[in-house]
């Protein structure tokens, strides 16, 4: 390509003026962190005296570890059951053509655009009468509710594609539609099922109304729920707010970097079915 | 072998033939047992997802259209209002302000993020090819992976008094228009939007590249030939070639922008006053706070249909002419 050298370089410019808009922020929550304890660090600055031990302090004052566990255990409680659940929908909706097929696929859609603050309200009301509100489940079970109608779309989307006869080959060979779907369909549907895992387990960590309204307890919450709870403790503490935070984010940084590819790639395809 | 008994429809199947598809069809007009079979263990993969989806999600979206009609305090007997929150939510000042507020947001969570975002990719792909490209995107793209809480938390620390931006401005000089962002009247709806604009730019950026690359580079070549610039390229083959990407990035952006609720919450509180209250926000403080819930739902419901009503035609505009 033709490229002149102005354009080239005012280009090239803008990527670093915005990557360096995209980093700074984190750079100067580090050094912030790295201040004495209470007090208040002018932006970007080298403390005189780096304080390591904020994050030690972030850490225990915080219960890191029982809340990193408390995250990890809603993702586990979440992702596995709306994968399967959705692909089983996905498969007979797009595969059998179950009769209603098209009614059902078109109430699942329904369902992606409503905002969770539209339910949030009954959801309290309802848990409550239920009794699961205040647990781990009162995050868990509507999440997977609100994750079926892209998981189901989504899984169509790809079971719709299949050749009927690979289905039909393994009928005259005597499998039964059960073993249709886990021997045949699973494995060949690996590559959509994993980018949906991908996409839940983020989504998961990060989702914080449902954490706010449906779980009083900061412990029993998700990243994103703990980190609000965080800010307000920490409300006058700004050197310790940015290390606790800098500790939580680490996790989700880290396994940006190391599956960045496949991160991006699984958000991509998200939101474009989407 | 006879229709009746089911098994012929089966060993036909087996021979791939163009008429396999009317021969499954007919055995569909005529249910055998076993077809029915078939019908009802379908039903059963599709009822785990169906059942949660209808306690989880339906039942709830129905009691809110159904709450949305009293006047409820979350713990006495509820009082039928018919369609008085109704009335309340289109009449009162606070309340149209909160969903124009949303509206307003709709600038910075989109039009920036999607205008800047091509700019950005046709800058990638014309410029840096190469490392700083592969860098660029990943970087870019970092905003989206994190909590919005966690950008919320970031951002109020730049964004404070004593933050970076307020620092960089002293320093060249411009102390006068130091303030705390996002507590000032003046500037906290926009301080709130461009944290949207941070989030969501990458988003987009990594979008549209990959839109661009299934434009014919043959196109390209011909705006070459025949002299075009930068520019021209970009208005004649560039943009209408990305026109279903671009309603993808519209589609999702405008909903982050109207479903607003995490950053707000963390950053400004939808303060000062209600200088950055957004539907999302205010249904969670109506409803757990000022204990209005008919109030609450009343505005869920608009916000509800608001968004459907926006991204309907948006589907419709990028789907159908994009085809």
């Amino acid at each position: 390509m033709r490229v002149d050298r102005r354009e080239l370089y005012s280009g090239r410019l803008l990527l670093i003026v915005l990557m360096a808009v995209t980093i700074v922020p984190f750079v100067s929550m580090f050094t912030t962190a790295l201040h004495p304890s209470g007090s208040v660090p002018q932006g970007l600055s080298w403390p005189s005296d780096p304080q390591w031990g904020n994050f030690i302090t972030a850490f225990n004052t915080a219960n890191m570890t029982t809340l990193m566990s408390s995250s990890v255990f809603i993702v586990l409680l979440t992702v596995p059951i709306s994968l399967v659940i959705s692909t089983m929908a996905g498969f007979a909706i797009g595969l059998l053509r179950i009769p209603g097929a098209s009614w059902l696929l078109l109430l699942f859609v329904f369902g992606l655009t409503l905002p969770y603050e539209g339910i949030v309200t009954p959801l309290y009301y309802l848990e409550r009468q239920m009794g699961i509100l205040n647990g781990r489940l009162a995050i868990a079970l509507p999440l997977t509710a609100l994750y079926m109608p892209f998981a189901v779309y989504w899984m169509r989307a790809h079971f719709i594609t299949m050749p009927p006869e690979i289905s039909e080959a393994a009928r005259v060979d005597g499998a039964g539609t059960w073993d249709l779907f886990w021997k045949i369909h699973v494995p060949l549907a690996r590559p959509p099922i994993v980018s949906l895992g991908i996409l839940m387990t983020v989504w998961t960590w990060n989702q914080f109304v449902l954490a706010l309204v449906l779980v009083e307890d900061p412990n029993q919450r998700t990243a994103a729920g703990i980190l609000a709870a965080f800010q307000g403790h920490y409300a006058t503490d700004i050197p310790l707010l940015c290390a606790g935070s800098l500790l939580i984010l680490l996790p989700t940084l880290i396994v940006f970097v190391a599956f960045q590819r496949q991160v991006i790639a699984a958000l991509l395809q998200g939101s474009v079915k989407g | 072998m006879n229709a009746a008994d089911g098994s012929m429809p089966e060993t036909m199947i087996d021979r791939p033939d163009p008429q396999t598809d009317r021969q499954r069809q007919s055995r569909r007009a005529l249910p055998s047992r076993k077809a029915r079979r078939e019908h009802l263990l379908g039903w059963l993969f599709v009822l785990p997802a169906l059942a949660v989806y209808a306690v989880f999600v339906l039942l709830p979206l129905a009691l809110t259209v159904w709450y949305s009609l009293f006047r409820w305090d979350g713990f006495n007997v509820p009082v039928w209002v018919g369609l008085a929150n109704y009335e309340n939510v289109l009449t009162d000042p606070d309340l149209l302000n909160t969903i124009f507020n949303a509206f307003r947001l709709i600038f910075f969570f989109s039009f920036i993020p999607v205008t800047l975002g091509l700019v950005v990719a046709s800058v990638i792909r014309r410029s840096a090819t190469g490392s700083l490209g592969n860098v660029a995107r990943t970087v870019l793209f970092l905003p989206q992976v994190i909590p919005l809480v966690a950008a919320g938390i970031v951002w109020s620390v730049v964004l404070s008094l004593s933050g970076i931006l307020n620092q960089s401005l002293t320093a060249i000089g411009l102390e006068g228009v130091t303030r705390a962002w996002l507590g000032d009247f003046d500037t906290a709806l926009a301080a709130v939007g461009l944290i949207g604009t941070w989030v969501l730019l990458g988003l987009c950026t990594v979008l549209l590249l990959t839109g661009m690359t299934k434009i014919d580079p043959a196109l390209y070549e011909a705006a070459r030939i025949d002299g075009a610039g930068a520019i021209q390229e970009f208005r004649a083959i560039t943009v209408p070639g990305l026109r279903q990407e671009i309603g993808v990035c519209v589609t999702v952006t405008v909903i982050a922008a109207l479903r607003s609720f995490d950053i707000v919450y963390v950053t400004t509180g939808g303060g000062p006053g209600l200088a950055t209250m957004v539907p999302g926000l205010d249904i969670y403080v109506l409803a757990f706070q000022a204990r209005a819930v008919g109030v609450a739902s009343a505005l869920a419901v608009v916000l509800i249909i608001l968004i459907l009503v926006l991204i309907l035609p948006i589907q419709y505009l990028s789907r159908e002419k994009g085809a």
